[in-house]
């Protein structure tokens, strides 16, 4: 287990400069993922705020190698960069050792994405995709994705009259990713860093395809203080709104039980997003997304045979 | 000794490829491409190549995947055809802003809708402006050949421009001709190793591909991508007659094969399988003492506009065959080129154009000398009844 002093005298492999938002969860997720590994790294990025703000052309901010192809289409391409791996292995062109990380955001993942995320999974392709999940596509300024909850008010979802923010449930696009079968399939949040930083070494390790999900908070988009990122993490774990929990060759395993299962309200309360769902007539909303919840913890208990 | 096979179109490039041994290739099936990667296939199965085949789930990740692995220094190849090349076309301009030398046979076929799975040229028409080479195939000889210096031209240090090697659906893709394919050493030493500038997987000089790029640079790097890409012009020639010296054979290594053309009154401009009834009825011609000829064009981009128009200028007339519409345009998308061509020389001939075999239509001879009838007709009436026409269109 990697001590956190040892990994900050590490050399950074996504340096500060970067355009990121002031509190912005995914450069933490990056920088932890980038540096649970001392292989050589190929890292991909689907278009959306990670790929814009870390890559302005004449700078970058990658110190290891890095594309960027389309919004989505992450998954393939760094599955072809796998591929040119093992062939160039293969044809003993290349002596050094790399490792592949796919970044993508919810909506290149869960939406645009999931066809060739699921390709590329499928195929075996020895590669970790990393989904940062901020719940919508922000870059494009807060539209819905399919990620995005229940009652949050995006600027395709607006609240008015007729409107109390999106609607339905969230995909569970981890448990559609341990239905692939793959090695290893995790999902966590960005505040805990002994967690994130064992199921990156563990993604990064396991030989074949891992997929991690990692919710992000995004301060414009959620409108929150950017000084609470690591708190609404915190709060999005401890309210079972975003269990931490890990496949690892078909074993699910929970990685975190909260002492005290907190209402889903505290996690809703800070953020600018769900403001409007504390007016009376909007109590039936707060209501569902309490039950769902409620529901895929209870469903993550029976798989993780904790009941 | 080179060996003479009896191959379908896509059986002669899939040898094409099994001699080039990419290093990646990836892979997914639609009509009528299908055969030449079940044909790779094989050779894989069989240990003739160690390609790594990547089956994707789509075409276009097929062409993203081929992103990635050029973009790592390993040699990458796909093929495809119609909704396949339609589905890529988002990556296409990626591939060729990246400067990914990437060498993909296309098996023309007519795009949806309606649905259709017989030869046109709307396809690759349809990808024009992408920012690759589009070379055409007459038979299946030529499409093996076209596949073997395409990847040359392509790699080629001052040009790094993704290349498609065309050919027509069905009529090439599935007709069985007598192909010559040359010693497999002979075409290994031709091709050569890919020396990629930048590769992701350099250790020591990590790259950034694909960075963000603003009004302060993003036209310039467009503008040195044309450079480049303009630099293919004398490349396409300069290869195509290392070629003929080192294979022998073959007719078409140039931008287009002029067949009597010398002394001509009359031609047809044509892409493709049709070329060979064109020959032909133009043969027929001069035996009935009609100065006609032929201009198959090879290269349609980059267009050999210059070339072109010395050729047809001193003509009385010509007619330009195309299969594929563009819409809203003049005609067709070769009409539109071979026009263009002849701006400013003087005089210049009567041009027709004959929109023809869409979705697979049957041209037949017939119809190809109704066209050269038509324009010896304007050119002696110096009436042009209609400028664009059709060929066998049930009206
Ligand atoms: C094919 C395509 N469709 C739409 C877009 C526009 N687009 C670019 S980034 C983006 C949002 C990305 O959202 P997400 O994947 O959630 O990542 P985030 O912006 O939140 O980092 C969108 C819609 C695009 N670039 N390409």
């Amino acid at each position: 287990m990697a001590k956190l002093k040892d990994l900050s005298l590490k050399p950074e492999r996504l340096t500060g400069g970067h355009r990121l938002c002031p509190g912005c969860g995914v450069p933490a997720v990056a920088r932890m993922a980038l540096l649970a590994t001392d292989a050589h790294l190929v890292v991909g990025a689907s278009t959306g705020c990670l790929e814009v703000s870390t890559t302005i052309y004449p700078y970058t901010a990658w110190q290891c190698s890095f594309i960027h192809n389309a919004f989505e289409n992450v998954a393939a391409t760094i599955s072809g960069v796998e591929a040119a791996y093992k062939a160039l292995k293969k044809r003993g062109k290349i002596k050094d050792e790399f490792k592949f990380i796919a970044f993508g955001g919810d909506g290149g993942t869960y939406d645009i994405g999931i066809q060739s995320l699921s390709g590329a999974m499928e195929r075996g392709h020895d590669m970790v995709y990393i989904c940062y999940d901020n719940e919508a596509y922000q870059n494009t300024g807060n539209q819905r994705s399919s990620s995005t909850p229940m009652g949050s008010n995006t600027t395709t979802t607006p609240v008015g009259k007729e409107s109390y923010g999106s609607v339905g449930r969230r995909k569970d696009l981890t448990a559609i990713m341990a239905a692939h079968h793959i090695p290893y399939v995790a999902q966590t949040t960005s505040d805990n860093w002994k967690d994130l930083n064992r199921k990156l070494a563990r993604a990064l390790e396991v030989e074949g395809p891992a997929f991690l999900n990692i919710l992000t908070p995004c301060v414009p988009g959620w409108k929150y203080d950017g000084k609470d990122t690591i708190n609404l993490s915190r709060l999005a774990a401890k309210t079972c709104f975003w269990p931490s929990y890990e496949v690892d060759h078909g074993k699910w395993k929970l990685n975190y039980t909260p002492k005290e299962k907190l209402p889903v309200v505290d996690f809703l309360k800070p953020q600018g997003r769900f403001r409007h769902l504390f007016s009376p007539e909007n109590q039936h909303v707060i209501d569902e997304l309490q039950r769902e919840v409620d529901d895929q913890w209870e469903e993550l208990l029976v798989r993780c045979g904790k009941k | 000794m080179p060996e003479q096979l009896a191959l379908t179109g896509n059986e002669a490039v899939a040898h094409a490829m099994r001699q080039i041994n990419p290093d990646v290739v990836a892979a997914y099936p639609i009509t009528p491409q299908t055969s030449m990667m079940q044909k790779f296939a094989d050779f894989v199965a069989d240990g003739l190549v160690d390609s790594e085949l990547v089956l994707v789930e789509s075409e276009h990740s097929a062409m993203s995947a081929t992103v990635g692995s050029q973009a790592s220094g390993a040699r990458s190849m796909t093929a495809t055809a119609a909704c396949g090349l339609a589905l890529m076309w988002e990556i296409l301009g990626i591939a060729s802003a990246y400067r990914l030398p990437i060498v993909m046979p296309v098996v023309n076929r007519a795009l949806s809708g309606p649905i259709n799975i017989q030869g046109d040229h709307s396809d690759s028409m349809g990808t024009r402006d992408c920012g690759w080479i589009h070379i055409f195939s007459e038979n299946a000889q030529e499409a093996y050949e076209n596949t073997i210096m395409a990847m040359r031209i392509a790699e080629h240090p001052d040009v790094l421009t993704p290349a498609m090697v065309c050919l027509d659906g069905f009529i090439i893709s599935h007709g069985v001709e007598s192909v010559t394919i040359y010693k497999d050493n002979l075409v290994k030493k031709f091709v050569g190793e890919y020396q990629p500038h930048y590769t992701l997987l350099d250790a020591k000089h990590p790259i950034t591909l694909g960075a963000m790029d603003f009004s302060d640079f993003y036209f310039e790097h467009k503008v040195s991508q044309l450079d480049g890409y303009n630099n293919s012009h004398s490349v396409i020639l300069d290869v195509g007659s290392e070629f003929k010296k080192t294979f022998g054979g073959g007719e078409c290594y140039e931008f287009f094969e002029a067949h009597k053309m010398d002394d001509a009154e009359y031609a047809v401009v044509v892409l493709g399988s049709t070329a060979g009834s064109t020959r032909m009825v133009v043969d027929d011609l001069r035996a009935q003492g009609v100065k006609a000829g032929m201009l198959k064009i090879r290269v349609f981009r980059p267009f050999p506009y210059e070339e072109i128009a010395r050729l047809l200028a001193p003509l009385k007339g010509c007619a330009v065959l195309d299969r594929s519409i563009a819409y809203g345009g003049d005609g067709g998308p070769v009409h539109i080129e071979v026009r263009s061509a002849l701006y400013g020389q003087s005089p210049v001939p009567v041009m027709l154009n004959y929109i023809y075999g869409l979705g697979g239509k049957p041209i037949e001879p017939e119809h190809i000398h109704s066209a050269f009838k038509d324009i010896q007709e304007a050119v002696a009436t110096g009436n042009v009844k209609r400028r664009v026409g059709y060929l066998n269109l049930t009206e």
